[in-house]
């Protein structure tokens, strides 16, 4: 029987609105959502059905048999696996409290689920993979606007200038964002891009800078500098809604572009023009605060300069410039509901709210777990349940996060794939694929707010099931049915939408529910209550900084440069791959079955390599090395080697992917306590690795 | 005749390579045959960024293909539009399209070691669709066009 549905797309976490149609329980096509993206999908969307097909991810409950990360499964079925989980942490609960069981998830807007799970079996302990990704971005915009990271959105199409600070976005791809930005270019818009090594974006750019590793701050405070002086910035704009701003003045004195250009690497000049430039362009001037920028030490004070540049230029809620995304509320409507709970007022394991008082309380920091569950302190945790979360691939040094997870008594691991994780955990429950579930309805704020969903294409393929499906059957063995009394996804969707007025039928025709005609704006003249900061202003000088004894403008300091032989290990992302979950799909590993590692064509030559021969990369303390190939360029910093982050798994299972290339994560020896103090980001490029010329380059062969 | 040919607006491709794995998905190709390929020329500075220019290539459809008059069991076929494509009712594999073609175009399906190509998805131009990878292009930068006579 044929069929179409509209969903949303679960190969990478942007989640772009799709159209699947299936016949006989196959998927035929799918294509993205024609509503909002003309049929656009990108390679790893079309590569779902593969996905879907692959046999070499879990296909039913597994319960480890031999030692941790030895490989040895026993298949279960679903009723013994849910027992199996449920007696367990009902026995850590009994033995050490509710508070021992630490559940961690991708993030994303279906987490609240999790979140409840945990905060109703009595848990505070809830957590998700911000800390390697847009923590330092999120907490720099609640300190200078009240809002997160997602208080801001940006109206890319109609700016006359984006400015990306190593955001690749032609490489991390969110599809809608990329026609914005190109719809821009085509009608003149300009594009500049800070990185240090050349990307897609990049070669979209109107301007390049090539900048050193770890100076984007140096950057930002040489423009603001200029800025300044030349008088660009919105004055009228400023002196309504922003506090702190002479204290800026005098502050970025001493960054002169001149020393801007010194301390990057590039040249006076081009920083003077590109100042022409965005005088000529402003208010239409987006400077984009950073997407993923767990990276330098600062990165935290970098992101904060790219928000002040904002306030500088007055773009804010205003065509071609930033916009306050609207909810329901902003339309007169009501909003759905969502299993929520509040959490359990206990010290959370990870110190977040009590040793740490900065921090947004919301999902903590997860990488804060590992040092304190091996001292025990403030109690022990005996349990990690994993929901599509790879701590292993994701956070630094997976030996020394063993070491911690080594005195769980549990380790769960949810995942549509076997993860480095899921490995060595104690029990895998396999989640369907996103073609193959259901998930409740979520709200996407923007400037006409939608409701959206993901419905399934086809029936499971193996015995796996779906996250709520999972959450609701654990709960009833746990005595949680007062938070998920649900045994269907109709229920679930029926009480989501009971206060909105809207039902199931209204999301047939497109796939989505839109709960306005037209963009919303707030009057720019009156945005007083939207900047949620303890004055209400957009707030350049923080109290909350100055309390936990932080400054709100911090003195520059150059990044330490690498020691002889050795470089700044940078990662990245490409657009046939999503972090580690996507390297063993049958179509998306034969476009790109390994990575290779970027080298400067002078230091290539001083290692008397060329593109194509083996490099031996290995950690500072050289306990975890790889070979992979070189691909040597002019067009990365010299001081810099680069990866594809997201291979070097050493899952057998996975034989496509089974230790393909380089791990950044396991290079990352030592560097779990390498945090940014002030955002709360692991510094995941404040890391040095060896590298040299493989002695397995063969000049001879020898064989039979 | 009819002339289609498959643009790309190099402008707007990232090159991400969506078109080939939208092309493999829709053919239902193992891994190994691709009938469409994106390809970057290496960086190179233009007026201070590095530049790269992107090509897109697959079947030409040929106004006079070579590749059809050397096809032994007629298998190689030109439609009044154009579209040249595979009978694979007929095709024994003995690859003499690809010898035959300038480009190599015609590759081997190790799954039955028949000869594909691009057909231009022409059962989805009957129905009135555009090709699969016009269709899904990410950006938009992709464009089946019909060639005018000047």
């Amino acid at each position: 029987m044929k069929k179409s549905v509209y969903s949303l797309c679960g190969m990478c976490t942007v989640r772009c609105p799709i159209r699947v149609e299936s016949e006989d329980n196959t998927i035929t096509w799918i294509e993205g959502n024609p509503h909002l993206l003309g049929g656009a999908l990108c390679a790893k969307g079309s590569a779902g059905p593969a996905l879907v097909e692959d046999s070499e991810r879990p296909q039913q409950p597994l319960i480890r048999v031999g030692d941790r990360g030895a490989g040895r499964w026993r298949e279960a079925s679903w009723d013994e696996a849910f027992d199996y989980v449920a007696d367990k942490l009902s026995t850590i609960k009994r033995e050490h409290g509710a508070e021992s069981v630490v559940l961690s998830s991708r993030g994303g807007p279906w987490q609240a689920m999790y979140k409840a799970f945990i905060h109703a079996f009595g848990s505070p302990n809830y957590t998700n993979h911000d800390c390697t990704c847009g923590r330092n971005t999120h907490h720099a915009s609640l300190s200078i606007n009240g809002v997160g990271r997602k208080g801001f959105a940006y109206d890319i199409k109609n700016a006359k200038h984006l400015v990306l600070f190593g955001r690749d976005m032609f490489s991390a791809l969110r599809i809608a964002e990329n026609h914005q930005t190109l719809d821009m270019l085509d009608k003149g818009g300009r594009l500049t891009y800070a990185d240090v090594r050349q990307t897609m974006t990049g070669a979209k750019a109107t301007r390049f800078f090539q900048v050193r590793p770890g100076t984007d701050y140096a950057l930002a405070l040489g423009v603001i500098h200029e800025v300044i002086k030349r008088e660009l910035f919105d004055k009228k704009f400023i002196e309504k809604y922003v506090s702190g701003f002479e204290e800026l003045c005098a502050f970025v004195e001493q960054y002169t572009p001149a020393w801007a250009a010194k301390e990057c690497g590039v040249k006076e000049k081009n920083i003077l023009a590109f100042v022409d430039e965005i005088a000529e362009d402003a208010p239409h001037v987006i400077f984009h605060p950073g997407w993923n920028l767990a990276r330098y030490k600062d990165s935290f004070y970098a992101s904060r300069a790219m928000h002040i540049l904002n306030v500088l230029m007055g773009n804010i809620e205003m065509k071609g410039g930033l916009f306050i995304p609207k909810g329901a509320g902003d339309c007169g409507k009501k909003g759905i509901r969502n299993i929520d709970l509040g959490k359990p007022d206990i010290k959370r394991g990870d110190g977040v709210g009590w040793e740490y008082n900065h921090f947004d309380k919301g999902p903590g920091l997860a990488h804060l777990f590992f040092n304190n569950m091996l001292k025990e302190d403030p109690y022990p945790i005996k349990a990690w349940i994993a929901m599509r979360h790879d701590p292993f691939s994701g956070m630094p040094d997976p030996e020394q996060q063993k070491l911690a997870m080594d005195k769980c008594d549990l380790l769960v691991s949810i995942d549509t794939n076997y993860s480095e994780f899921g490995w060595y955990s104690d029990i895998i429950l396999p989640e369907s694929t996103y073609l193959e579930r259901d998930t409740p309805i979520v709200q996407q704020k923007g400037l006409k707010p939608r409701l959206a969903l993901r419905r399934k294409a086809i029936e499971p393929k193996y015995d796996t099931k779906a996250n709520w499906e999972i959450f609701c059957e654990l709960a009833s063995r746990l005595g949680l049915e007062e938070t998920f009394p649900f045994k269907t996804i109709e229920d679930i969707w029926q009480w989501q939408l009971e206060p909105t007025g809207y039902t199931m039928a209204d999301f047939d025709e497109k796939g989505f529910v839109e709960m306005i005609d037209t963009p919303v704006f707030f009057d720019r003249d009156n945005l007083d209550a939207q900047f949620k900061t303890p004055s209400g202003k957009i707030e350049i000088v923080s109290e909350k900084l100055t309390k936990a004894g932080l400054p709100s403008l911090k003195e520059y300091e150059s990044p330490e440069a690498p020691e002889k032989g050795m470089f700044r290990l940078i990662y990245g992302k490409i657009a046939v791959h999503t972090q580690g979950h996507t390297i063993n799909n049958p179509l998306l590993s034969e476009l790109m079955p390994t990575n290779t590692v970027w080298i400067h064509t002078k230091q290539a030559k001083k290692l008397g390599i060329e593109s194509g021969d083996l490099l031996e990369v290995a950690s500072a303390d050289k306990s975890y090395s790889a070979t992979v190939a070189a691909h040597v360029t002019d067009h990365v910093h010299p001081e810099a080697v680069f990866t594809v982050h997201g291979f070097g798994k050493d899952i057998p299972r996975q034989t496509r992917s089974f230790r393909a290339g380089l791990s950044d994560q396991k290079l990352m020896v030592g560097k779990l306590d390498d945090w940014d103090q002030a955002g709360g980001g692991v510094n995941l490029c404040e890391v040095f690795v060896h590298v040299k010329k493989s002695i397995r380059n063969t000049k001879r062969r020898i064989a039979l | 005749m009819k002339k289609y040919s498959i643009h790309l607006n190099s402008r707007r491709c990232i090159a991400c390579h969506g078109c080939e794995v939208h092309c493999k998905v829709n053919k239902r190709l193992p891994v190994g045959p691709f009938l469409c390929d994106i390809s970057c020329t290496p960086l190179q500075m233009v007026g201070g960024v590095p530049k790269t220019e992107i090509t897109f290539s697959s079947c030409r459809h040929c106004e006079d293909p070579l590749c059809v008059p050397v096809c032994p069991t007629d298998a190689m076929v030109q439609r009044a539009d154009g579209i040249v494509y595979i009978d694979q009712e007929k095709c024994i594999g003995c690859m003499a399209c690809q010898k035959s073609c300038p480009w190599d175009i015609p590759v081997q399906n190790p799954d039955d070691n028949k000869a594909v190509k691009c057909d231009l998805c022409m059962d989805r131009i009957d129905e009135g669709l555009k090709p699969a990878c016009v269709a899904k292009c990410t950006t938009h930068a992709l464009k089946l066009v019909e060639l005018q006579p000047v």
